[in-house]
C-alpha cells in the first residue's frame, strides 16, 4: 500500500507501539490516504496493541476519520454560529441539491465529498465554504457553483491529500 | 521567516542562565535598527483566507524591482492575527505605524512607490472613521484598537511567531528565567493565587486554587503529575485561543513550563483542535526552537529542572474540550467523559494528578510572574481580574478579535469597539459562552462583561465568543442551532444528554413550523431542568442555557411562533413566504435563472413573480437579487 510515495509501514513506524499512539497513527493514515481502509486499521491496531473493535470505536467516535474513500475534492461548509446566522445552512442545502449527495457523503462519480465543519474560525468571512484548502469568503450558492465548475473543468488528479486530518 | 535577521543559529545558543537570556536579548536588539522600515503583514487565518500571503509575495517582488538602496531596504514580517479581521488583509508600515486595510496584491506597487520611496501615505487604503469620515493614519488611532487594552495579545501583530529571536527581543521567557532563578515553585503558585486569575476556558475556576489542589493531591499521591493545555477550542464563533497559539506560541509554552515548574511536572501535553493546522505548526516550531535554546527539555536554563511537552491533535470531537474527555482522548481512546466524583486535579491523565488549563489562561501566567500579582489584580474588577479576549462576530461592523479589561459594559464592546450593527439599528441580543451560554438582550446592554455578571444574567463567559444578533435573527432558530450542534456532539454516554437534547430540539422544531402549545414551553423548561441536573458532564448540563435564556428574555417571540404561526425575524422556513416587490424588480431575470425550483416567472424588464406553492424557500433569489426586490413576509 502506498500513496504519494508514503508506505503504510513507514507511517506505522513513526510511533512507538503503545495504545496512546492509535489516534496519531489513524490521523497520519487518513491524511495520506484520505480514509482508513480495513487493512490500514488492522495494521494500526496490531502495532499499538489495541483490539480491532476499539480501533473502530475510536475511528467512528471522532468526526475527522473516514472509513470510505473520499472524493477528489472536498467541500466543507462552515456551520459555526456566525456562518449559521449568515446562511450557512442554506448553502449546505443548496449544495446537497446541486451535487445530489447528503452532507458527509461523496458523489457517485467520486468527484466531490460534501461535509460540514463546526467552525473554521474565519468568522469575518462568514459564510465560509472551504473547497480543498481554498477559503471562499462571503460564500453564496452562485460563488460555490462557479468554483465547482472551475474544478469540474480541471482534469482528475487523484485523491486529494489532507482534507480534514 | 522574513523577519530582520539576527543570525541566530539553532544550537549555537544553549542558554545556561537568566543572564545568558538577557545577553542574547541585548544582542538581538543591538543588531536591529529601529529606524529601518518594516512591512508587517497579518498572516492570521482570516487575512490569509483573504490572500495576505499573496500580498507578502507581491511586496517581495515589488521591493526587489524598485531597486531600493540596500542600506534602507525594508524588512518584511509576517505576524499573527491583528484582530481587525473584517478589514483584512492588513498591512502596517513601521516605524511610522501607517495602517493599510483591505490590501490586495495590486495595491502593493503603489505602496512601495508612494510610501517606502516617497514617504507619503496611500490615502485610499487608510481606514476611514465611519462616524466622522476622517482618514486615520495609524493603528493606535483607530477606535477599534483605541478602546482595547491588549495585554495577552500585546505581542501578536508585532512578532514573527516562527522566530524565537523576535519573542526573546520582546521579553519572552523573562518570567521563566525569573521564576527559575529567584522563586521557589510554591511561590509561583502563591503568585497565581494572589493574582485572582480565573480559567479562561469557560467556567472561570480560580487557576491558583486549581494549582494548590494539585499540590495537595501530590502530597497524598506523589508524582508524576501532568500539566495540559486545552487548545480544543470548539465553541463555534470562537477563535481567541487559535489566535494566541498562532500569533504568540511561546507565551503559551512559557506559561505551561511555569506551571510545570510550580507543580514539579516533567511531562506536559498540548491538546490542539485539528481544524487549526497553523496553530499546530507554529507550536511545533516554537517547541523545537525552545528546546534548541535550552528553554524546554533537559535541565532548563541550567536550573536542574527538566520538562518536556508534546502536541496531541484533536480529531474533531467537541466533547474533548471537557477535561475528562480530553484526558481519555490523549490516552488514545474515544473521548467519553467520566463522572467527576474524584476531581481531575487528583485523578486526571493516566489516573495521576493533572492540571488542565486553557490556552489564554496559560498565556496570562508569564505576565503575572514577570510583572507581579499586584499589577495583574489591578486590572479588571475585583472577582474577575485581568483582561479577556473576545471574538466579536455575527451582525457587527467590526468583526474581529478584541481584548478588554474584565467588567467593561457589553455595549462598549459591541457598539464602540464593534461599531454596532451594519444596518444601523440597535442589536437584538449578544450570545456569549457558545453552546453552553445564553443570549443577553439589548435592554441589558449595560451588563458588565465579567464572570459573575454574565452568569447572573443567565449566560456565561465561556471561552469568549460574542455573537451579535440583529432583528433578522430568530431566537427559536438560534436555540435549534445550538441544540442540533450539541445533539450531534453528545457522546451518548448518559441519557439526559443523549435523549433530553433530542427531545428539546424536536419541541423547537415544532415551534419553527408554527406548531406547539404553551404546554410545550412548560415541558421544554422542565426537560431543560432535568438535563441540567442529570447530565454527566458540562456539555450536557449547560446545553439548555441557550434555550432557557431566550425563553427568559424573548418569550414573546416564542409565542409568536406558537400562537400567531409567525416568525417575526423572517427566518423559520415554514412560516415565511418569499415574494418580489414589483416596484423594485428590474426584470433582470438573474433570480429566475438561479432558482433551483424554477418557480420564478416573468419576462425580461418586467416584474417577476414567485410561485409560493413550488418555492423551496432556499433564499437563493434573495442572495442573487442586486436590487433588494426579494422580500420575506
Amino acid at each position: 500500500m502506498s500513496h504519494y510515495g508514503v508506505q503504510i509501514d513507514e507511517i506505522i513506524e513513526r510511533y512507538p507501539d503503545k495504545p496512546e499512539y492509535l489516534i496519531f497513527l489513524l490521523q497520519d493514515i487518513q491524511s495520506s490516504y484520505g480514509y482508513i481502509s480495513a487493512d490500514a486499521m488492522q495494521l494500526a491496531c496490531d502495532h499499538t496493541g489495541v483490539p480491532l473493535t476499539q480501533g473502530y470505536s475510536v475511528a467512528t467516535f471522532y468526526q475527522s476519520f473516514r472509513l470510505d474513500p473520499s472524493g477528489e475534492h472536498e467541500i466543507r461548509v462552515c456551520l459555526g454560529t456566525a456562518c449559521h446566522l449568515k446562511g450557512g445552512q442554506r448553502l449546505v442545502e443548496d449544495l446537497q441539491r446541486r451535487l445530489n449527495v447528503k452532507a458527509g457523503g461523496t458523489t457517485e462519480d467520486m468527484r466531490f465529498t460534501l461535509s460540514t465543519v463546526n467552525c473554521v474560525g474565519a468568522c469575518a468571512l462568514a459564510p465560509v465554504v472551504v473547497v480543498d484548502n481554498e477559503y471562499l469568503a462571503n460564500a453564496t450558492a452562485k460563488k460555490v457553483d462557479k468554483q465547482l465548475k472551475v474544478l469540474d473543468s480541471q482534469n482528475a488528479v487523484g485523491i486529494e491529500e489532507g482534507g480534514h486530518a | 521567516m522574513h523577519s530582520q535577521s539576527t543570525a541566530l543559529k539553532v544550537g549555537s545558543w544553549r542558554l545556561q542562565s537568566a543572564q545568558d537570556l538577557n545577553k542574547l536579548r541585548e544582542q538581538i536588539l543591538s543588531e536591529r535598527d529601529p529606524a529601518r522600515p518594516e512591512i508587517v503583514i497579518c498572516h492570521g487565518t482570516g487575512c490569509l483566507a483573504n490572500g495576505s500571503d499573496k500580498v507578502a509575495k507581491a511586496f517581495k517582488t515589488a521591493i526587489d524591482a524598485a531597486g531600493i538602496d540596500a542600506k534602507v531596504v525594508p524588512g518584511i514580517k509576517t505576524t499573527g492575527c491583528h484582530g481587525f479581521c473584517s478589514r483584512g488583509p492588513l498591512v502596517i508600515i513601521r516605524p511610522k505605524g501607517l495602517f493599510y486595510q483591505r490590501v490586495s496584491p495590486k495595491d502593493v506597487e503603489e505602496i512601495v512607490k508612494r510610501t517606502l520611496v516617497e514617504g507619503q501615505a496611500v490615502e485610499r487604503l487608510l481606514y476611514k472613521d465611519p462616524k466622522t469620515d476622517d482618514l486615520i493614519f495609524t493603528e493606535d488611532q483607530i477606535p477599534f484598537y483605541k478602546l482595547q487594552q491588549r495585554v495577552v495579545l500585546h505581542n501578536i501583530g508585532k512578532i514573527d511567531p516562527t522566530d524565537i529571536s523576535d519573542t526573546i527581543a520582546a521579553g519572552g521567557y523573562q518570567a521563566l528565567a525569573k521564576a527559575l532563578s529567584t522563586m521557589r515553585p510554591e511561590q509561583v503558585v502563591k503568585e497565581i493565587e494572589k493574582s485572582g486569575l480565573r480559567g479562561r476556558g469557560g467556567a472561570g475556576f480560580p487557576t491558583g486554587k486549581k494549582w494548590r489542589s494539585a499540590l495537595n493531591a501530590i502530597k497524598k499521591k506523589g508524582r508524576p503529575v501532568y500539566v495540559v493545555v486545552n487548545g480544543d477550542e470548539g465553541d463555534p464563533g470562537a477563535f481567541m485561543d487559535r489566535t494566541i497559539m498562532e500569533g504568540d506560541p511561546h507565551a503559551v509554552l512559557e506559561g505551561l513550563i511555569l506551571a510545570a515548574y510550580a507543580l514539579g511536572a516533567q511531562q506536559g501535553y498540548l491538546y490542539v483542535r485539528a481544524e487549526y493546522p497553523l496553530a499546530i505548526r507554529h507550536l511545533e516550531i516554537a517547541m523545537a526552537q525552545a528546546r534548541a535554546f535550552g528553554l524546554l527539555g533537559e535541565n532548563i536554563l541550567n536550573s536542574g529542572f527538566s520538562f518536556d511537552a508534546r502536541i496531541n491533535r484533536g480529531a474533531g470531537a467537541f466533547v474533548c474540550g471537557e477535561s475528562t474527555a480530553l484526558f481519555t482522548s490523549i490516552e488514545g481512546k474515544p473521548g467519553n467523559p467520566r463522572p467527576k466524583y474524584v476531581r481531575s486535579v487528583e485523578e486526571g491523565l493516566w489516573g495521576r494528578p493533572t492540571v488542565l488549563n486553557n490556552v489564554e489562561t496559560f498565556a496570562n501566567v508569564p505576565l503575572i510572574i514577570e510583572r507581579g500579582s499586584g499589577w495583574y489584580a489591578g486590572l479588571g474588577v475585583s472577582h474577575s481580574t485581568g483582561t479577556k479576549v473576545f471574538s466579536l462576530v455575527g451582525k457587527v461592523n467590526n468583526v474581529g478579535l478584541v481584548e478588554v479589561p474584565m467588567g467593561v459594559p457589553m455595549a462598549a464592546i459591541v457598539e464602540e469597539i464593534g461599531g454596532g450593527v451594519p444596518n444601523g439599528k440597535p442589536f437584538k441580543a449578544v450570545q456569549t459562552g457558545g453552546p453552553s451560554g445564553g443570549c443577553i438582550p439589548y435592554r441589558l446592554k449595560g451588563t458588565p462583561v465579567d464572570f459573575d455578571s454574565l452568569t447572573a444574567a443567565g449566560s456565561m463567559m465561556g471561552s469568549g465568543a460574542m455573537i451579535v444578533m440583529d432583528d433578522t435573527d430568530c431566537v427559536v432558530d438560534v436555540g435549534r442551532y445550538f441544540l442540533r450542534f450539541l445533539e450531534e456532539e453528545s457522546c451518548g454516554k448518559c441519557l439526559p444528554c443523549r435523549l433530553g437534547l433530542t427531545r428539546m430540539r424536536e419541541i423547537l422544531d415544532n415551534f419553527s413550523k408554527g406548531q406547539g402549545t404553551e404546554q410545550d414551553i412548560e415541558d421544554l423548561t422542565s426537560l431543560a431542568q432535568a438535563v441540567q441536573d442529570g447530565a454527566l458532564c458540562a456539555l450536557g448540563s449547560s446545553a439548555p442555557n441557550p434555550v432557557l435564556t431566550t425563553l427568559r428574555y424573548f418569550k414573546e417571540e416564542y409565542m409568536a411562533h406558537i400562537r400567531d404561526h409567525k416568525c417575526p425575524a423572517g427566518v423559520c422556513k415554514d412560516l415565511i413566504t418569499y415574494s418580489i416587490d414589483p416596484e423594485l424588480c428590474t426584470g433582470c431575470m438573474s433570480c429566475a435563472r438561479q432558482c433551483p425550483a424554477q418557480c420564478i416567472t416573468g419576462k425580461k424588464k418586467a416584474a417577476h413573480i414567485i410561485d409560493a406553492e413550488k418555492c423551496l424557500r432556499c433564499g437563493i433569489c434573495m442572495d442573487t437579487c442586486k436590487f433588494n426586490a426579494v422580500v420575506i413576509s
